[in-house]
């Protein structure tokens, strides 16, 4: 019999069948190695792709690649300024950043009250219900950095509305809660900020992870809010997208080291402006969720070899057992070819068998840690799954591992010469 | 069916070496039932282990069949036991965790039968030894006189040119001895060549030739008025 066509011979797997099943206790012990192995590599780098899905997920409404740059206080007189002076930014600063640094994509000025600097939110009236809400200036282009989603019929505020100094709002779900019936459409209708009554274009989706904002914010147009809080050309701080290919980390110090020339900050000075960088953020996330992923292969990778390395064990002991059993079967006629591949395929079969139910085992458990998640909104952890290719290469390695190692107890069986196997004790 | 000329073997122990056949002479022809007697020491289950192939030879030579068995590597060992030769062991040898009948058809499956041919074949020799309804137990379940039946089936069920009998009764108190010792009388009427290597004279004297070895040469070759077994199986 050549030794391919005994792979694909029925009763060569009968025969490791027989042997398999009669040693319950043995292949028991043997396949649970392999199973924990591949067990703890797919829940490992199910979980590892889990949170990097939720981290991701954390991310969704921004730009990835985007910032924030505000001013705070200086903390090294220049220029004839005093310490601890308060440089406002003011809008012609946009016009200076997008010449200096062509990686600027978008750039939104932003103004607010209620959000920082002990500022009074806006009181809000409808009918005659009041209410205070944090209120932002906008310009368009904000939406391009900032994913805002929009109730079905509404919009968010648009260069018509900038131009013309429109009264037009857009409010947020708890506001619209707040302030209007349940079946009353609050598109169209005007609520009275601040005494000047504005008509209300769209409901924005509160979404997480948007940092200071709530689910009350109301955004009006730019132009309009520097009328209503007389805020002449200042700017409360800049959120800034850089392109996609662009260094972010690099195009936050550029925007600073602008900004500190226009606004004669000195250049040794850190505190004079905050950031805060959601693309290094985010690379900083997603490098560990990163070395999460390669943990969870090494760590895998290292138990399955464990694994395998047990069933070579047990094999090699279950051999030393059964010399008796070889020594008949060669005496029978069994050539040394076929007790190695029937030791061989034993060894292969049974790491197979245990790869595959550790593998339909982690993948029960990512299940269920994801049903567990699902509705979890302040973890993150979504969608917990481990890429076919990892699976089946994974597969693979313990075919070919459990190959070599079974080499080892297939050679001892044929060393063992059937005349010393069959000698009586 | 058998012809051995000058068979010398030696194992070596350690520095020294041991001189265990010091030329064997003998021939055995189709159809006979020959009991090899000795001591322990005498040299019979080397010579048992060289005529069964699971041993190589020293000097001289060995024909089985009119085949010159020589210089043979494992797997041609193994496929040449196979085709011409049927072992019966004192300890039955079977795997237990297969069960009669399986057990039956494992030479069968190493001479490369389909699984239908195999079960059937098996069935026919688990018959012949009288133990058709238990082909389905495991060894655990059988006494040792099934045991050695089954074995003997085991041998017999490859079609082998020669049987090849180590102590076959040993493990077996007298009636079962007796009752194995019929059945291998059976075969043999059939015309099946047989060697039987024990150490008790009453077995020896159920065969039709007794070949008496010590320490390694053959002292005593004689024909024998065979005691026949009743009664068997």
């Amino acid at each position: 019999m050549n030794s391919l066509k005994v792979i694909f011979d029925f009763d060569t797997w009968q025969e490791i069948f027989g042997s398999i099943a009669k040693n319950k206790t043995r292949t028991v012990i043997t396949v649970i190695g392999v199973l924990w192995g591949i067990f703890i590599y797919i829940t490992l780098s199910g979980a590892a792709k889990g949170l990097d899905n939720g981290f991701e997920r954390e991310f969704e409404d921004m730009a990835m690649n985007s910032m924030f740059v505000w001013p705070q206080r200086t903390s090294v007189p220049y220029a004839g300024f005093k310490v601890g002076r308060y440089p406002r930014f003011t809008i012609s600063n946009v016009k200076d950043l997008k010449r200096q640094i062509p990686e600027i994509q978008y750039i939104a000025p932003r103004n607010a009250r209620g959000v920082f600097g002990g500022t009074q939110p806006a009181s809000v009236v409808h009918k005659e219900i009041s209410r205070t809400y944090n209120i932002y200036g906008d310009f368009p282009e904000y939406t391009k950095i900032a994913t805002k989603k929009i109730y079905k019929g509404g919009r968010f505020i648009n260069e018509g509305d900038q131009r013309n100094n429109r009264k037009v709002c857009v409010i947020g779900e708890r506001t619209q809660e707040e302030l209007f019936d349940e079946d009353e459409n609050p598109l169209g209708k005007y609520i009275r900020i601040n005494n000047v009554y504005f008509q209300v274009i769209g409901v924005h989706k509160y979404l997480e992870g948007g940092g200071f904002e709530t689910d009350g914010d109301i955004f009006i147009p730019f132009n309009t809010f520097r009328n209503l809080y007389n805020t002449g050309e200042y700017v409360d701080w800049f959120t800034i997208a850089a392109y996609a290919d662009a260094d972010v980390v690099a195009v936050e110090k550029n925007v600073k080291d602008v900004l500190k020339k226009i606004h004669k900050v000195a250049p040794e000075d850190e505190r004079a402006f905050g950031s805060f960088n959601i693309g290094e953020v985010f690379n900083r996330i997603s490098g560990f969720a990163n070395g999460m992923t390669f943990l969870s292969l090494v760590v895998g990778l290292a138990t399955i070899l464990a694994g395998v390395i047990g069933i070579g064990n047990i094999l090699l002991i279950s051999v030393k057992e059964r010399t008796k059993e070889l020594g008949v079967r060669r005496a029978l006629g069994a050539t040394p070819g076929e007790v190695r591949i029937q030791i061989l395929l034993e060894s292969v079969f049974l790491t197979l068998v245990a790869g595959i139910v550790g593998i339909i085992l982690g993948a029960a458990v990512l299940a269920i840690i994801n049903l567990a998640t699902q509705n979890q909104s302040d973890f993150p952890y979504t969608n917990p799954t481990v890429p076919i290719p990892l699976v089946l290469g994974a597969l693979a390695t313990m075919v070919v591992l459990g190959t070599l190692i079974g080499l080892i107890p297939a050679q001892r069986a044929v060393s063992i010469k059937p005349i010393d196997a069959l000698r009586e004790e | 069916m058998i012809s051995i000329k000058n068979l010398h073997k030696s194992y070596r122990m350690g520095d020294s070496s041991l001189h265990v056949l010091k030329g064997i002479d003998l021939d055995i022809k189709e159809g006979e039932l020959v009991a090899i007697m000795g001591s322990s020491g005498s040299g019979k289950s080397t010579l048992l282990n060289i005529l069964g192939m699971l041993d190589s030879i020293d000097e001289g030579e060995y024909l089985l069949d009119n085949v010159l068995i020589e210089g043979l590597t494992e797997t041609t060992a193994a496929n040449y036991r196979n085709k011409f030769l049927g072992f019966i062991f004192q300890s039955f040898n079977l795997i237990n965790y297969k069960n009669a009948l399986e057990n039956v058809a494992l030479p069968l499956y190493y001479q490369g039968l389909g699984r239908k041919i195999r079960q059937a074949k098996a069935m026919e020799y688990l018959e012949k030894v009288g133990l058709k309804d238990w082909a389905s137990h495991l060894p655990s379940e059988l006494s040792g006189g099934q045991k050695q039946r089954v074995a003997i089936a085991r041998a017999m069920a490859s079609q082998p040119k020669v049987l090849l009998a180590d102590e076959p009764t040993g493990a077996l108190d007298s009636n079962t001895s007796n009752e194995v010792m019929g059945l291998i009388q059976q075969i043999n009427n059939e015309g099946k060549t047989i060697l039987v290597v024990t150490h008790e004279l009453d077995i020896a004297h159920m065969c039709k030739r007794i070949v008496t070895l010590r320490d390694g040469v053959i002292v005593e070759d004689q024909k024998v008025e065979q005691v026949i077994v009743e009664n068997h199986v």
